[in-house]
C-alpha cells in the first residue's frame, strides 16, 4: 500500500512543506487576532456597531476560497497575500465574536467596582476586561487556528509555490490517486492541529491560573 | 503606615436633585425609581450615616453621586468644602472607599492583589503595596499567609466581602460609601460583619455614607440615619434614637414598623441602664452567715461566686444550708451572662431563652458587676424614657 521508497526520498519536501504550512497559518491567525481585537474593541465599545460588524464577518465567511483567489490573482499575483487574505478573513467571524463574547461575560458587579474604585477606560479595559476575556479568546484561538491549518490545504490550487501540506494532497491526487503522497500531506496536517491546539490549552492554563481553581480545590479536596 | 491615624470628611448635600427622562412622560406618574428630589443633608466627619427606605427611593444614586458614578442634575455635593463636580472623576474615586453589594472582586487577581487595586491605582511602591494588603487582611480578620495568594472564587462570600472592605480602606481614604454591602450574605455572616465593621470603626472613625433597605441594619450602624421616601425625598434625618421615638411622618413611623419601641432597646446596651445589688457569697464562706444575709433580702436567691468574684450560680434561700460552708455544687447556672456592651435587646432576649427574670453582668474578667432584671429593662421602654437620656445617664453599679 505504502510506497517507502517515495517516503524516504521525500523527506526534505515533506519538512520543508511542514513548515511552510505552519507559517501560513501562523500569519493568517496572527493578522486575523490583531485585525479582531480592534474590531472587537470597537464593537464593545460602540455597542450599535456590533451587529454590523459580525454580520460582515459572517458574510465574509460564506465566500468560497476558490472564487476568492481567482479574483485576488488579478490584484495582488500568485503572491503570499493572495493566498493569506481569505485565511484571515476565515478567521475574524469565529475571532470578533468570541473576543466580543469575553469583554460581555465581565459580570457587571466587576465593572462597577472597577469604575467606583478610580480606573481609567483604558485601564479598565487592560487590568480587567481583556484579563477576564481570556478563556474564551484562547477558545477562540484554537477554533480558528485548527481550522486555518486544515484551511491551508488549498491554498495550493493558487500555485504550487502554497498549500503547505496541502501539495501533496493536491499533486497526489492530480496523478490519479497516489495514496502514500496523499497521506504525507494529510497526515502531518492533521498532527499539526492537535499539536496546536494541545499548546493553547497548555498555554491557557498557564495564564489564567484563576480560572482553574475550582479545579484545584476539587483536586485537593 | 498605622491603620489608627486616618482623617475623615464632611459630605455636604445641597439640594442635590436626580431626575430621570422617562421613556414615555405622563401626567401624574410616579417618580422614576432611583430619582432624588431635593436631597440637603451634611455627614458630620468621623459619623456612619445611613440611608435607608425602599426599593427605588433613590438611596444608591444619592450616594453614587458622590464618587460621581452618576451625575445630579441639580444642586451640588461638597466633600469637604470641594464641590465633587469639580473633581476629576477617577483621582475623586481613588480617595473614596467604595464597596457594593456584589463585592466586584476581580476574579483574575489574588486576594493580596485586589486588595491592593487602588495602591496600585495610585503607583504606589511594589513593597508597600504587598505590606499594605498583608496590614489589611490581617485588620479584616483574614490571616494574610493563608488568604494572600487565594483566588476570590476560594472564598465564602463572607470572606469575600471582607476583602471588599479591606480593598475599600487600602489607600486610608477619609470617606467610604457602601452600597448594601451587607445584603447578599446570610443572617449570622452579616450580624458578624456589622459587629466587625463597628469595630473597625471605633478605631479608625471614617466618615460612611451606608446605604440599606433594612432598618434594623439602619438603627444598628448608623449614627445618624436618613429616611428616604420613593420620588427621592428625605423624611426625616437624625440619630436613630430621635428616628424611633419621634418619627417626624406616618411613612417613618410605618417604615420603622409598629415595634419600634422594641427597636430602641437594641440602641441601648446593659452598660447604659442602673443594675441591681444582689447578695452574694464565696465558695468556702460559712453558710450560716450567708444564709442570714439573703433572707434579710428581698430576692429569694443567693448568687454564689468563686474566689475570683465569678459568678458560678444561684442558690434559692431555702436551700442555703444552716451551717457549713457554701460549696459549688449547691448553686445552679441559670441565669445568661451579660456584659457592659450586649445590647438590651440581646439580654431581653437571653433571658427570655432561659426562661429566667435576671441576667448576670459581668466585667472583661469576668467578675460580677450586678444583676439586670426584666423590670429595668421595661423602665427603659417607658415612653418617658428617652433612650439617648439613658445613654447618657447612669453607669451602672452595684453587686
Amino acid at each position: 500500500m505504502i510506497d517507502w521508497g517515495w517516503l524516504a526520498g521525500h523527506v526534505d519536501a515533506i519538512a520543508y512543506r511542514t513548515g511552510q504550512h505552519l507559517y501560513l497559518a501562523a500569519i493568517a491567525v496572527g493578522v486575523g487576532f490583531a485585525i479582531s481585537l480592534v474590531l472587537a474593541l470597537v464593537a464593545a465599545r460602540r455597542r450599535v456597531l456590533y451587529p454590523p460588524i459580525s454580520a460582515l464577518a459572517g458574510i465574509l465567511y460564506t465566500i468560497p476560497s476558490l472564487a476568492l483567489f481567482a479574483a485576488l490573482i488579478s490584484i495582488t499575483g500568485f503572491s503570499v497575500v493572495t493566498a493569506e487574505v481569505p485565511l484571515v478573513m476565515y478567521t475574524l467571524v469565529i475571532l470578533v465574536r468570541n473576543i466580543v463574547a469575553g469583554l460581555d461575560g465581565v459580570p457587571a458587579e466587576v465593572l462597577e467596582a472597577a469604575d467606583g474604585m478610580g480606573h481609567t477606560r483604558r485601564q479598565r479595559l487592560w487590568r480587567v476586561e481583556l484579563p477576564l476575556a481570556v478563556p474564551l479568546i484562547v477558545a477562540g484561538l484554537r477554533l480558528a487556528t485548527v481550522s486555518t491549518i486544515g484551511l491551508v490545504t488549498i491554498t495550493g490550487t493558487i500555485s504550487d509555490a502554497f498549500g503547505g501540506l496541502g501539495y501533496f494532497i493536491l499533486d497526489g491526487y492530480h496523478r490519479g490517486g497516489f495514496p502514500t503522497e496523499m497521506y504525507a500531506g494529510a497526515l502531518p496536517s492533521i498532527l499539526l492541529a492537535l499539536g496546536a491546539d494541545f499548546l493553547f490549552v497548555r498555554a491557557q492554563r498557564r495564564i489564567t491560573p484563576w480560572a482553574q481553581t475550582r479545579a484545584l480545590e476539587a483536586t485537593a479536596s | 503606615m498605622g491603620v489608627g491615624a486616618s482623617r475623615a470628611a464632611v459630605v455636604e448635600y445641597q439640594h442635590v436633585s436626580k431626575r430621570y427622562a422617562a421613556a414615555r412622560p405622563q401626567r401624574g406618574s410616579p417618580a422614576a425609581p432611583g430619582a432624588v428630589n431635593d436631597l440637603s443633608l451634611t455627614v458630620p466627619a468621623g459619623k456612619i450615616c445611613v440611608l435607608v427606605g425602599p426599593s427605588g427611593c433613590g438611596k444608591t444614586t444619592s450616594l453614587k453621586m458622590v464618587n460621581r458614578l452618576i451625575e445630579p442634575t441639580g444642586g451640588r455635593i461638597l466633600v469637604d468644602g470641594v464641590d465633587v463636580a469639580g473633581r476629576d472623576a477617577t483621582e475623586l474615586r481613588r480617595e473614596i472607599g467604595y464597596v457594593i453589594q456584589q463585592v466586584g472582586l476581580f476574579p483574575h487577581q489574588t486576594i493580596g492583589a485586589n486588595v491592593a487595586v487602588v495602591p496600585r491605582l495610585l503607583r504606589w511602591p511594589a513593597a508597600r503595596q504587598r505590606e499594605r494588603a498583608e496590614e489589611l487582611l490581617a485588620l479584616v480578620g483574614l490571616e494574610p499567609a493563608i488568604y494572600r495568594d487565594r483566588y476570590p472564587a476560594q472564598l465564602s462570600g463572607g470572606e469575600r466581602q471582607r476583602v471588599g472592605v479591606a480593598r475599600a480602606l487600602a489607600a486610608d481614604p477619609p470617606l467610604m460609601l457602601m452600597d448594601e454591602p451587607f445584603g447578599a450574605v446570610d443572617p449570622i455572616v452579616r450580624e458578624r460583619l456589622q459587629n466587625e465593621l463597628l469595630r473597625l470603626q471605633a478605631e479608625l472613625a471614617k466618615t460612611i455614607l451606608f446605604v440599606t433597605h433594612d432598618i434594623d441594619e439602619a438603627i444598628k450602624m448608623g449614627d445618624l440615619v436618613a429616611v428616604m421616601q420613593a420620588g427621592g425625598r428625605l423624611e426625616q434625618f437624625g440619630p436613630p434614637a430621635q428616628i424611633l421615638a419621634a418619627p417626624a411622618s406616618a411613612f417613618v413611623a410605618e417604615f420603622v414598623g409598629a415595634d419600634r419601641g422594641l427597636k430602641r432597646l437594641s440602641l441601648s446596651r446593659v452598660g447604659d441602664v442602673a443594675l441591681q445589688p444582689v447578695v452574694t457569697a464565696r465558695v468556702g464562706d460559712p453558710a450560716g452567715e450567708a444564709r442570714a444575709r439573703t433572707f434579710a433580702d428581698p430576692f429569694p436567691y443567693l448568687l454564689l461566686l468563686d474566689a475570683a468574684d465569678r459568678p458560678i450560680g444561684w442558690i434559692s434561700q431555702r436551700h442555703v444550708p444552716a451551717s457549713g460552708v457554701l460549696e459549688a455544687s449547691l448553686a445552679t447556672p441559670m441565669s445568661p451572662l451579660l456584659d457592659r456592651r450586649t445590647t438590651l435587646k440581646d439580654a431581653l432576649s437571653m433571658m427570655l431563652d432561659a426562661d429566667v427574670q435576671t441576667g448576670i453582668v459581668i466585667d472583661r474578667t469576668g467578675r460580677l458587676r450586678g444583676v439586670l432584671s426584666v423590670e429595668a429593662i421595661a423602665a427603659a421602654l417607658r415612653p418617658d424614657a428617652d433612650p439617648g437620656a439613658i445613654a447618657a445617664g447612669t453607669a451602672g453599679a452595684g453587686g
